[in-house]
């Protein structure tokens, strides 16, 4: 105990420049709103991008002024060129997968809250907590440069296969575009490496007296899991990336076979580009994860705070957590059913695929019970986890379709495709992001965010993202491909130039409601109400910390836990809720296990 | 002009924000805060919940309506035998989804209409019921174990398939940004063929000295007999492309360097595809629409799109197919050049 508070007088002792608090900080706290601001920057970007290719696929014969301004040489008279289209796409998806909701999700909360919820001073090592914070500062500057050079950015998708990404002569955005997506996804691998290793250690080690991993919050759970994910999963995208720049720049062939494109046949020969799409699936799918656990883990802790009930079958839900993960290690090869590989590993990936659906009926269920009989407290954060429970559902649902490798077949890489996923992990996730943005808005800045602004964010929000997402799964079974430029050219989509034009309107109506979020989130930055220390009254210890900010996170010693986080409107307590730090009273059950 | 209002309904829209914002800090001053003023009040609960529950039910009517809606537009039966298998397929799975979808989601927002925190309400303390999540584990497991093994079968049968005769073996050739089609011609054998013999005539690099090559036909429109099984064979001859042909249920990716390969029949012509009421229903819609547009009418083909990322046109990557009857076919045969007589 002495040495605890000594430890903390000596922090106090110590100055803080403006360069070190606010810029190469390696207090958590700070590194946590670092991410999550360069996060709703990049997501600033990648939605707006989306809303330009939106203003083509609905109206792709009107000329937009607006176009020319944004697009430059890459529109002609309001008309965007095709090129153009596929890089917005590509950067659209990269930024949104990688970028907001990889970095900016996990990376805001797992750095806010792993030390406060577990009970740590800070994160095993802050500084290389802060080398994982600028090697994605600097991953992200060099993706947005990439979208100015002049033979324009990656094209190729997000998924960015060979050759096509591999020979400038197939696309002009396969030139230093490439090479610089290539570059900034390097450094961001490293930064999800530096990041995801601190985690785990953090959890594992730093836990305070009492915190039992079978006392940990749901949040931290997630965290944790998907740490484990990322260290396991990002190298192999690593090795995808450096195979595939040496195919660039030094003559390899590990992707490259038989080619003749811009008019010369290329010596390489050998190589596959299913080699690449293994590498990438690798990782590519244990990425959903990635993205989706966090977001589940933050709906966990809002939806038990908020219906003043325990999370329904904890355990359970540490369970499920568990398998989707290792089973997303297992599922990779659904994305590649019509690539041509043995029809037997179609067999195997449908089937492990399918799997995946009972650990996440598991949870959609005990997300219903918990709020059955509840007393649900109807925050901002509380409706966008009802909204998460929702969008999962839904896009799960669908999954159930797409990971049969039979059914397949048809809807491979069509609109039906574009709708799942947006749902099931785009919108899922940044319902999550958003839910825990309202909730610990109070910890991150000590002020509250504007209630009746964040109903408003939530009900335009969640119109739009269904108005833009549910009708696409028509566009597939109809046949219609994704990355198409325009629908024009196969009179059979004509009939479905209406449905693409409802998209578009949600789409800017989506687009329109975030500015509400954006207002409301900088002005309380600022400005907003003083937060009390507790303001949802909540068990978990984040919350027993001082408002203001202190590094070393509690000015005492660090409280000692007695009980798991999910104490709400326990029989024989005096309040709805019982902090995590409140002793067993006399002849009280210990609950949870 | 136009410039000028818009410069002026921004402003006006900043000094309005502004104000908003400054009657906001004053009545923030005017009323002190209170610890419970930062949570929901009942009235707020009621109200959220009422919201939700709203826009919740508004949700699932919509998905009910929108399949009365558009449901016209998905594709009509399929145009292949195996294609017949995978429909069934997709709408048991569909009936399974569908089912779970109208009972969780009302469930979701009733729950939080029944549940809102209004005033005297209070939670019930439960942490966990080992009998409902058991029944909430196995269900699953049940259903999915039967639509897995359907499916595994399914699969099974397209890609394994057990054909009475010999399928015609057809390759589909695909470049930036067009595609061709080559007949095996009358051994039935396609010959070697690579990049490298690319010159001239020879557009898609048939070996010129494999025997099996001389009888090749390669067409840019492809015919194939209906009833007949095919075997197609896929090659790339830059990127990777996709092969689809919706009406087929069919794809299969064209990668560079490697044969890939899809095998079906085909079970119904061209002629039979515009004369089914579906068919027939969908077309009239979009001719309509295409009329209005000053359009001309479009008539019912098969057709192959390109699936898979490839560049700047991958949008208008196509080739018509026409599927005949089998006397129909072997005139189209006949008409067409082989590889032989081109060089």
């Amino acid at each position: 105990m002495a040495s605890e508070v000594q430890h903390h007088e000596e922090h106090h002792h110590h100055e803080e420049t403006f360069l070190t608090k606010y810029v190469f900080s390696m207090d958590h706290k700070m590194i946590g709103k670092q991410f999550l601001i360069t996060g709703i920057i990049m997501g600033l970007i990648g939605m707006g991008m989306s809303l330009l290719f939106r203003l083509q696929l609905a109206w792709p014969d009107t000329s937009f002024p607006i176009l020319d301004t944004f697009l430059g040489k890459w529109s002609d008279n309001g008309i965007m060129d095709p090129n153009m289209y596929l890089a917005l796409v590509t950067i659209h998806g990269t930024i949104m997968v990688f970028f907001v909701l990889t970095a900016g999700l996990s990376g805001t909360f797992s750095n806010l809250l792993i030390p406060l919820q577990i009970g740590a001073r800070d994160m095993a090592s802050g500084f290389i907590n802060m080398l994982s914070y600028w090697f994605f500062f600097l991953s992200s500057v060099i993706m947005v440069a990439s979208i100015f050079v002049p033979d324009g950015p990656a094209a190729a998708g997000w998924t960015i296969y060979p050759p096509l990404s591999a020979l400038p002569a197939a696309m002009p955005g396969s030139g230093m575009g490439m090479t610089l997506w290539l570059v900034s996804m390097t450094l961001f691998i490293a930064s999800s490496l530096l990041g995801a290793l601190n985690y785990i250690v953090t959890v594992l080690n730093l836990r305070t007296k009492g915190m039992s991993m079978t006392r940990l919050p749901l949040t931290i759970w997630a965290f944790f899991v998907t740490a484990i994910l990322g260290v396991l999963s990002f190298p192999v995208l690593f090795s995808a990336a450096l195979l595939l720049l040496f195919d660039r720049s030094f003559g390899t062939s590990f992707y490259l076979s038989d080619i003749l494109v811009g008019g010369e046949v290329l010596s390489n020969t050998g190589g596959s580009p299913i080699l690449y799409e293994h590498l990438f699936w690798f990782l590519g799918h244990p990425e959903v994860y990635i993205i989706l656990l966090p977001a589940l883990g933050i709906t966990s802790e809002v939806i038990a705070t908020n219906s003043r009930k325990p999370i329904f079958g904890y355990r359970a839900m540490v369970g499920s957590i568990l398998m989707i993960a290792f089973l997303s290690f297992i599922v990779w090869g659904h994305h590649m059913f019509v690539t041509g590989m043995n029809p037997f590993l179609g067999t195997v990936f449908t089937f492990t695929t399918l799997l995946i659906a009972i650990p996440s009926a598991v949870k959609a269920f005990n997300y219903l019970t918990t709020l059955w009989k509840g007393n649900l407290q109807l925050t901002p954060a509380m409706l966008f986890s009802i909204g998460l429970v929702s969008t999962f559902i839904t896009g799960g649902l669908t999954g159930i379709i797409l990971g049969d490798s039979a059914l397949d077949i048809n809807v491979h890489d069509t609109y039906f495709v574009v709708a799942h996923f947006h749902i099931v992990m785009g919108l899922s996730a940044i319902f999550g992001l958003f839910a825990g943005v309202y909730h610990w808005f109070p910890k991150m800045f000590g002020r509250m965010m504007i209630r009746p602004l964040g109903y408003a964010h939530f009900i335009l929000t969640f119109i739009s993202a269904y108005g833009v997402f549910y009708p696409m799964h028509f566009l597939g079974l109809a046949g219609l491909p994704r990355r198409y430029y325009t629908n024009t050219a196969f009179p059979m989509f004509d009939n479905l130039a209406d449905i693409n034009v409802i998209i578009s309107v949600f789409a800017i109506l989506g687009g329109i409601a975030q500015v509400i979020f954006l207002f409301n989130f900088f002005y309380c930055a600022f400005r907003g109400k003083r937060a009390p220390q507790n303001p949802w009254r909540s068990n978990t210890l984040e919350w027993t910390t001082p408002v203001e900010h202190i590094h070393g996170n509690w000015p005492g010693a660090i409280p000692e836990v007695h009980r798991w986080a999910y104490d709400y409107s326990k029989p024989g307590a005096k309040e709805d809720f019982v902090p995590q730090i409140v002793p067993l009273s006399e002849n009280e059950e210990p609950s949870g296990h | 002009m136009m410039t000028f209002l818009i410069i002026l309904v921004v402003a006006l829209a900043a000094v309005a924000l502004v104000q908003i914002v400054r009657i906001f800090e004053v009545s923030n001053t005017l009323t002190p805060a209170k610890e419970e003023d930062n949570r929901p009040s009942h009235k707020d609960n009621d109200i959220q919940g009422k919201i939700l529950f709203v826009l919740g039910m508004l949700f699932v009517v919509f998905s009910v309506w929108s399949i009365f809606k558009w449901g016209g537009y998905i594709l009509p039966v399929s145009a292949s035998e195996h294609g017949l298998e995978t429909d069934r397929l997709l709408w048991i799975t569909m009936a399974v989804i569908g089912f779970v979808f109208l009972i969780t989601q009302p469930l979701l927002f009733w729950f939080v209409y029944r549940f809102r925190g209004i005033k005297g309400r209070k939670a019930t303390y439960m942490e966990h019921n080992n009998k409902l999540e058991l029944l909430w584990t196995s269900v699953p497991t049940v259903v999915l174990a039967i639509i897995i093994t359907y499916g595994i079968i399914t699969w099974g049968n397209i890609m394994n398939p057990e054909f009475e005769e010999e399928p015609i073996v057809v390759e589909l050739y695909a470049k930036q940004f067009g595609w061709q089609a080559r007949i095996a011609g009358e051994d039935n054998v396609l010959g070697n063929a690579n990049v490298r013999f690319i010159e001239g005539i020879n557009s898609i690099g048939i070996d010129p000295n494999d025997l099996n090559g001389l009888d090749d036909i390669v067409t840019s429109e492809l015919m194939l007999p209906v009833g007949k099984p095919i075997l197609f064979k896929f090659r790339a001859q830059d990127v990777i492309h996709s092969a689809y042909i919706p009406h087929f249920r069919l794809q299969m990716n064209c990668v560079p360097g490697t044969v890939t390969q899809f095998a079906f029949t085909p079970n119904k012509t061209t002629a039979e595809m515009r004369r089914d009421p579906k068919v027939i229903r969908q077309i009239s819609g979009i001719n309509e629409i295409r009329e209005a547009k000053g359009e001309e009418p479009y008539e019912f083909d098969f057709v192959l799109l390109c699936n898979k990322i490839c560049g700047a046109a991958h949008y208008n990557m196509q080739m018509k197919i026409v599927v005949g009857t089998e006397e129909e076919y072997n005139q189209w045969l006949k008409e067409q050049t082989t590889f032989a007589e081109s060089l």
